[in-house]
């Protein structure tokens, strides 16, 4: 199976739709390519805009937030805007339905943790570098000074689609 | 043990089951618009697979940014209209027949009870008023079932909101779905079909009932849901007229559908609306909702009355019956959607579309148009709008605009005082 995990990047925020993470005005795209430079360019956060060129936003492969990342509308542009990106996971206390299902039927991971499990990867300080141990169901965190481990459970549909290339890949073998 | 009616559709429907958790169901209408459908057709097309499985089954329709606004919103038409005429998708519904998907294919007879349908849009939950299962999904999901007429779900659990009560003059089905918002949160519903029940809904019309469902996903709901009833089988009865004898044995068959008295629920809910008063949200999130009168004196630029939630001809109705004999004030930009063909042309024929020219107010063609911020009607940075249409978020009528959802009635009122106002004291003044 596919690797994941790499440099994370946090976003202490709940609800983020997906308006935030790609603006329908770029829903007249029809390549993937052409969503990366807008990825969360709408994001509000402390009430503020959010810098899309900082460094570490720009490197990251894993975004950490709060609760129910994704609602909203159902575009799966949502999930390309991260894929165009290299980001080949989120992890948060819980995600909106909709882009959970695009994240894993584009093979992505979107991963569920306890909220407590959440705190702790939020209280890492400097770089932190998160790998996802798919046998185990362990997010390993680690930063200069600690490492943080914690576990979740996958939906096995959901794991056979990550593991078969997504969900086109699963249906057309399947049905 | 009895089942809800969500589980006797995915019962009937069962294709797969690939965990005790997972179920792979047929998917009878899958629904395609330009905004979501071209890049699945593209991405067909690119691995070899551009088939459908049933033209019949799929219903198509132009309708985020009709007529289109630039050649990159001409070009998606353009794939749609071409990947329909390949393969002989007669519901496709282009320019001059088009409207908003979710008014216009209720419109046509397309969903009945106990169906299943996706589409690659959130608000599809909206046909769920149908007593059907109706649910939003992503790009992949949509080319699956395209491709192959199955969609994959987790075994479904359900959430039964019972309104009950009387609901007060001035107050509609759009100000207790978003007091149910509140109640819920954006995601109190998430993973969850609701199951809208108890008088209020039954003595609800169909165009109520799409404004109640059309709205559960923004409490996270998989879906909402109606049970069908008598009110329906008469909505459908054009369309059904060579199935059954009469609407009332329709309205008994449909009771196949209806939940067990035992059926499991995993949350239930009952909403008194006696004392509910029109609501508004303020804010970016659906469940930031207050009273309308905590709101009063916000200043409004823009109106915009139409959309998959309050763009029928009822809505225009009630929004009409506070703009007779009234002007649009002068600070104010009102805009009126009719959400399909009929709906424009029914508005034209009672007058409706005069009472809104004479207040002063634009009237555009059936689309989706500023309620995406794509077109017709987008607001400037730090504009506000009083609109009838279901979300509010940061940006999406226009990057620093706000949005205050409301009812018909009180986008109306908002649009004669150019502030958010409480239209009751208006109403048969
Ligand atoms: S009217 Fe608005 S919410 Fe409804 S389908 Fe169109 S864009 Fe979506």
């Amino acid at each position: 199976m596919k690797e994941f995990g790499g440099s994370a990047f946090f976003i202490d925020r709940d609800d983020i739709n997906t308006d935030e993470i790609i603006p329908a005005k770029y829903l007249t795209e029809i390549t993937k390519r052409a969503l990366q430079p807008h990825l969360l360019e709408d994001l509000i956060l402390n009430d503020k805009g959010f810098d899309t060129s900082a460094p570490d936003f720009q490197q990251a492969q894993v975004l950490v937030t709060r609760s129910n990342f994704g609602c909203g509308s159902s575009r799966e542009h949502a999930v390309w805007a991260l894929e165009v990106n290299d980001i080949n996971v989120v992890i948060g206390t819980s995600f909106a339905r909709i882009f959970r299902q695009n994240m894993f039927n584009c093979g992505i991971l979107a991963i569920e943790v306890a909220p407590e499990d959440v705190e702790q990867l939020f209280a890492l300080n400097g770089e932190v570098i998160i790998d996802i141990d798919l046998e185990n169901d362990t997010v390993i965190a680690k930063s200069d000074t600690k490492t943080v481990k914690c576990s979740f459970s996958l939906n096995p549909f959901d794991k056979e689609l990550v593991g078969a290339g997504g969900w086109l890949a699963y249906a057309d073998q399947k049905y | 043990m009895g089942q809800t009616i969500t589980e006797k559709i995915f019962a009937a429907h069962v294709r797969d089951t690939p965990t005790p958790d997972n179920m792979v169901i047929d998917i009878d209408v899958i629904m395609c618009h330009e905004i979501t459908t071209p890049i699945a057709i593209m991405d067909l097309v690119d691995k070899g697979m551009d088939r459908v499985i049933d033209p019949d089954r799929i219903k198509a329709v132009i309708d985020h940014v009709t007529p289109p606004k630039d050649s990159k919103t001409a070009t998606q038409a353009k794939i749609m209209r071409d990947w329909a005429r390949r393969h002989k998708i007669k519901d496709f519904f282009d320019i001059g027949q088009n409207g908003v998907c979710h008014a216009l294919f209720p419109e046509k007879g397309f969903i009945r009870p106990g169906n299943t349908v996706i589409m690659g849009d959130s608000h599809t939950c909206t046909h769920g008023a149908f007593g059907a299962f109706a649910a939003g999904v992503g790009t992949t999901d949509l080319e699956v079932g395209i491709l192959k007429g199955v969609c994959a779900f987790r075994k479904p659990e359900s959430m039964k909101i019972e309104v009950t009560g009387n609901l007060p003059s001035g107050v509609y089905a759009k100000d207790i779905i978003l007091h149910i918002i509140k109640t819920l949160t954006v995601n109190g519903a998430t993973d969850l079909v609701i199951e809208f029940c108890g008088p209020v809904v039954d003595g609800m019309n169909m165009s109520s009932r799409m404004t109640l469902c059309n709205m559960s996903v923004e409490a996270g709901a998989t879906s909402g849901l109606c049970l069908p009833d008598r009110v329906t089988a008469e909505y459908l009865w054009p369309f059904i007229q060579e199935d059954y004898d009469s609407v009332d044995q329709a309205a008994e068959d449909y009771k196949k559908w209806h939940s067990d008295p035992d059926a499991t629920y995993a949350k239930t809910l009952t909403i008194d609306v006696s004392d509910l008063e029109p609501q508004v949200t303020h804010q970016y999130k659906p469940d930031q909702v207050k009273d309308i009168t905590e709101l009063a004196g916000t200043t409004i630029d823009q109106v915009y009355i139409g959309s998959c939630t309050n763009g029928r001809i009822e809505d225009i109705r009630e929004a009409a019956s506070i703009l007779k004999g009234r002007k649009v004030a002068g600070t104010v930009r009102g805009i009126l959607t009719p959400a399909t063909p009929a709906i424009y042309s029914q508005a034209l024929e009672e007058g409706l579309i005069k009472i809104f020219m004479d207040a002063g107010f634009c009237v555009l063609n059936p689309t989706c148009g500023a309620c995406l911020g794509m077109s017709s009607g987008v607001l400037a940075e730090g504009e506000s709008c009083a609109s009838t249409t279901n979300r509010n978020f940061n940006g999406r009528m226009g990057k620093g605009g706000m949005v205050h959802l409301m009812s018909p009635l009180s986008a109306a009122a908002a649009a004669v005082t150019g502030e958010i106002t409480d239209p009751r004291p208006m109403m048969n003044a």
